[in-house]
């Protein structure tokens, strides 16, 4: 036993006296030219605007630690406190407050102009009130993120008695219906979490992060759905898709709370229904590996909570607490989730059309899958404008 | 999705008319607020009777340049003439010899802001050298900075004489002498012409070089002449100002984040130039702005004479209030606040851009202290 804890600590032990011995001696400083000014990095991740002017939430990145010296707002220096004061170290935020009076609806550059001269420029596209936290604000809210969640997915299960008696033809169109939404999602998760990555913090590598919580969750839940060797029931595939397109819709809802709370976008009843016309196919994706059953209404509105109520949530949190890197990560863990529900409807499409597969099986496949596909980006572009 | 979120700012406006738009409001949660402080922690410590004034609707620079550090205080950078040491020379003439040194030192152009010049003499601008119409003028100059450097006067001398790459460049470690007769008399300046010019001019190498006219010499108007020349009590009797409007690149890409006069971004609207009204006053102003091709200079509820180059002893510009400067162009400005009443007058650069990035100042008019 010591001698395990022996052979582990060694290793450690050894790479902190080269740590210790490199800084006592610091053998690349001479050929190098000693130390070069170090680099800097300013991220703004929150915005809030009010009577008292423009808030700004930023962290700090680069080698070292980020003084901010001025601020220009439009070109001219203003005033501004800094809380919590002093250098920021790596890594950290602070909250800047300016007591700009800024224009509704037009555009504010920030320039923040460090201890070293070098300048970081923040645009404010459209300058618009962020929402006061009040149940005013709560209630529009929810009431935008059940036509963005709840509501669509509903209107799809309305689907299940015309797919239910269609037979088997109509199991098989279903599946490769759902395997096409759950493709487009995942890209669509995927490229969007990639997308709000890049406006993170460089320091905090988001970008990778998507990539290493996208493959662990799917891993993950891979892992706990055969834990017990025998795979999903039908139920429990429902519930995994329901699942993973609430993850999904968390995800949609952070994107556009944020979207209506700094002003890049009004909540329009227009875009609203356009989400609601998007997402309705996700509902008949939950209850297509139900077909076979007979699941209670009590079950079916279970999985719409599971699978909508999300969107709310998200659309709290992006309106009133939305970071980038949080939001890339709520969508790495979407794209996780829809990945393993799109190989665990792959294979249950492949055990359904069993070892002889007939000539009828492939059209009806690819149709699904190529309708499937289609509605999503079609639909897609009712809230692309 | 994404892709909607951006589009959809381009049709903002007709977004807003649909649906539920929010109040607004303020969202008081984990903001600071409050007392303003510089971002170094220490509370503003401005005069009182100048909050009003300088706070200037917020628009200013946040804290206090260390000037200790700087080792040049922009109040007496306006005034401390440097007329060299003075000895005989031919003629009846006087030899007046500068020691000038070319050296790196990091420099708080704005508060917080710390900017790697290359200086004459420690400071930017560099000395004001004031000489006399007809001096021998001998500047040794030693290079003790890190690229190769020259000393270029505006004024009348040899092409051996000229301070540009092949006459008078030097290299450090090294130095050279320079030596001419002050001529003509006016409001000069003098800056590096060493490769790359932009950079060489923009990092701080320039400063103001002054040629009082000779009363002697110019007999119909001699009175006006000894208005000009240093020492003389007619020259007591007014109040004199050199101002050199200069800016800074701080990131390195050839455009401005800092103007000034005298190096320091609002140095005179945190601290406003007292003037006695019952006196006349006159500033030597220089252009060596960089990057943009035009600077100017506007006075406050008064009008000014403006003498060009001031290389002449009438004025080229009678009751004018905005004058515009060229790069490296230079006069020189006269005005009395005689007829006013006391308190603070602006000036500023009448690009408001230039203004908002620190090149704007106060003239605090005084009745004469007993």
């Amino acid at each position: 036993m010591s001698r395990a804890i022996v052979q582990i600590a060694g290793p450690f032990a050894a790479l902190f006296l080269l740590i210790a011995a490199f800084f006592a001696y610091e053998p690349l400083r001479k050929p190098f030219g000693g130390e070069p000014p170090p680099m800097e990095e300013l991220t703004v991740e929150r915005t809030v605007l009010d009577e008292s002017g423009i808030a700004l939430q930023v962290r700090a990145g680069g080698t070292g630690s980020v003084s901010i010296a001025q601020i220009q707002v439009d070109g001219a220096y203003w005033r501004f406190a800094q809380d919590p004061p002093g250098a920021l170290p790596r890594l950290s935020v602070a909250w800047i407050s300016i007591p700009y009076p800024w224009v509704e609806g037009e555009t504010h550059k920030i320039l923040f102009v460090t201890r070293t001269g070098i300048t970081f420029e923040h645009e404010i596209e459209v300058a618009w009130p962020t929402p006061r936290v009040d149940t005013q604000s709560f209630g529009r809210l929810t009431l935008a993120g059940l036509f963005l969640g709840v509501l669509p997915i509903a209107l799809g299960m309305l689907f299940y008695p015309a797919l239910k008696s269609g037979g088997s033809i109509a199991f098989q169109f279903a599946l490769a219906l759902t395997l096409g939404l759950l493709a487009f999602l995942l890209v669509d998760t995927l490229s969007n979490a990639l997308e709000i990555a890049e406006k993170a913090a460089p320091g905090l590598k988001s970008g990778l992060l998507v990539w290493i919580v996208a493959a662990l969750s799917s891993l993950l839940l891979w892992g706990l759905a055969h834990w017990r060797g025998e795979g999903f029931t039908s139920l429990g595939l429902a519930a995994s898709i329901a699942f993973a397109i609430g993850v999904h819709n968390l995800g949609e809802g952070l994107a556009v709370g944020s979207a209506f709370a700094t002003g890049a976008a009004a909540l329009g009843g227009f875009l609203l229904l356009g989400f609601t016309v998007h997402n309705v196919t996700e509902g008949i994706g939950i209850v297509a590996p139900l077909l076979k059953r007979k699941p209670s209404l009590l079950v079916l509105a279970g999985l719409v909570c599971l699978a909508g109520l999300p969107a709310v949530l998200g659309l709290w949190l992006g309106a009133f607490a939305f970071t980038n890197h949080w939001a890339a990560l709520a969508l790495a863990l979407g794209a996780g989730a829809i990945l393993q529900v799109t190989i665990e409807i792959g294979l249950l499409l492949r055990q359904q059309i069993g070892p002889k597969s007939q000539s009828r099986d492939y059209p009806v496949i690819l149709g699904g899958l190529i309708v499937g596909v289609a509605i999503m980006y079609l639909t897609g572009l009712l809230v692309e404008i | 999705m994404q892709n909607w979120l951006r589009s959809a700012t381009s049709r903002r406006g007709l977004l807003r008319l649909g649906g539920l738009s929010f109040v607004a409001g303020a969202l008081g949660a984990a903001r600071a607020q409050g007392v303003v402080k510089d971002p170094q922690g220490s509370a503003s410590t401005y005069p009182t009777p100048i909050q009003v004034h300088a706070d200037h609707g917020g628009m200013i620079t946040v804290g206090q340049v260390d000037s200790s550090r700087n080792g040049f205080e922009p109040s007496k950078v306006l005034s401390d003439w440097d007329q060299g040491v003075a000895s005989p020379w031919a003629g009846g003439r006087t030899l007046r010899e500068f020691v000038i040194t070319a050296e790196d030192k990091e420099i708080e152009i704005a508060p917080g802001i710390m900017f790697p010049a290359w200086t004459y003499s420690g400071r930017v601008p560099g000395p004001t050298l004031r000489v006399t119409e007809g001096d021998r003028v001998r500047i040794i100059f030693s290079n003790a900075g890190s690229h190769i450097h020259t000393m270029h006067f505006h004024g009348i001398h040899s092409a051996r004489m000229d301070g540009v790459p092949g006459a008078g460049e030097v290299r450090p470690g090294e130095n050279f002498v320079y030596e001419f007769d002050a001529f003509p008399f006016g409001c000069h300046l003098y800056h590096c012409h060493s490769a790359p010019l932009k950079r060489h001019i923009h990092k701080g190498l320039y400063g103001a070089f002054i040629v009082d006219p000779d009363p002697a010499r110019h007999p119909e108007q001699s009175e006006l002449a000894a208005t000009r020349l240093l020492g003389t009590p007619q020259n007591a009797h007014w109040q004199e100002f050199v101002m050199v409007m200069n800016s800074f690149d701080t990131n390195f890409d050839e455009e401005n984040e800092v103007y000034a006069v005298n190096t320091v971004a609002h140095a005179y609207t945190h601290r406003p130039i007292p003037i006695e009204r019952e006196r006349p006053a006159r500033i030597y102003l220089v252009n060596v702005t960089e990057f943009d091709p035009i600077n100017s200079f506007h006075l406050h509820a008064n009008f000014f004479d403006y003498y060009d180059t001031g290389t002449s002893l009438s004025p080229t510009l009678k009751t004018v209030d905005t004058v515009m400067l060229c790069q490296a162009q230079r006069g020189i400005i006269e005005f009395t606040y005689n007829d006013h009443e006391p308190g603070l007058y602006m000036f500023h650069a009448h690009q408001s851009e230039f203004a908002e990035l620190g090149w704007m100042g106060f003239f605090d008019v005084r009745d004469a202290v007993a």
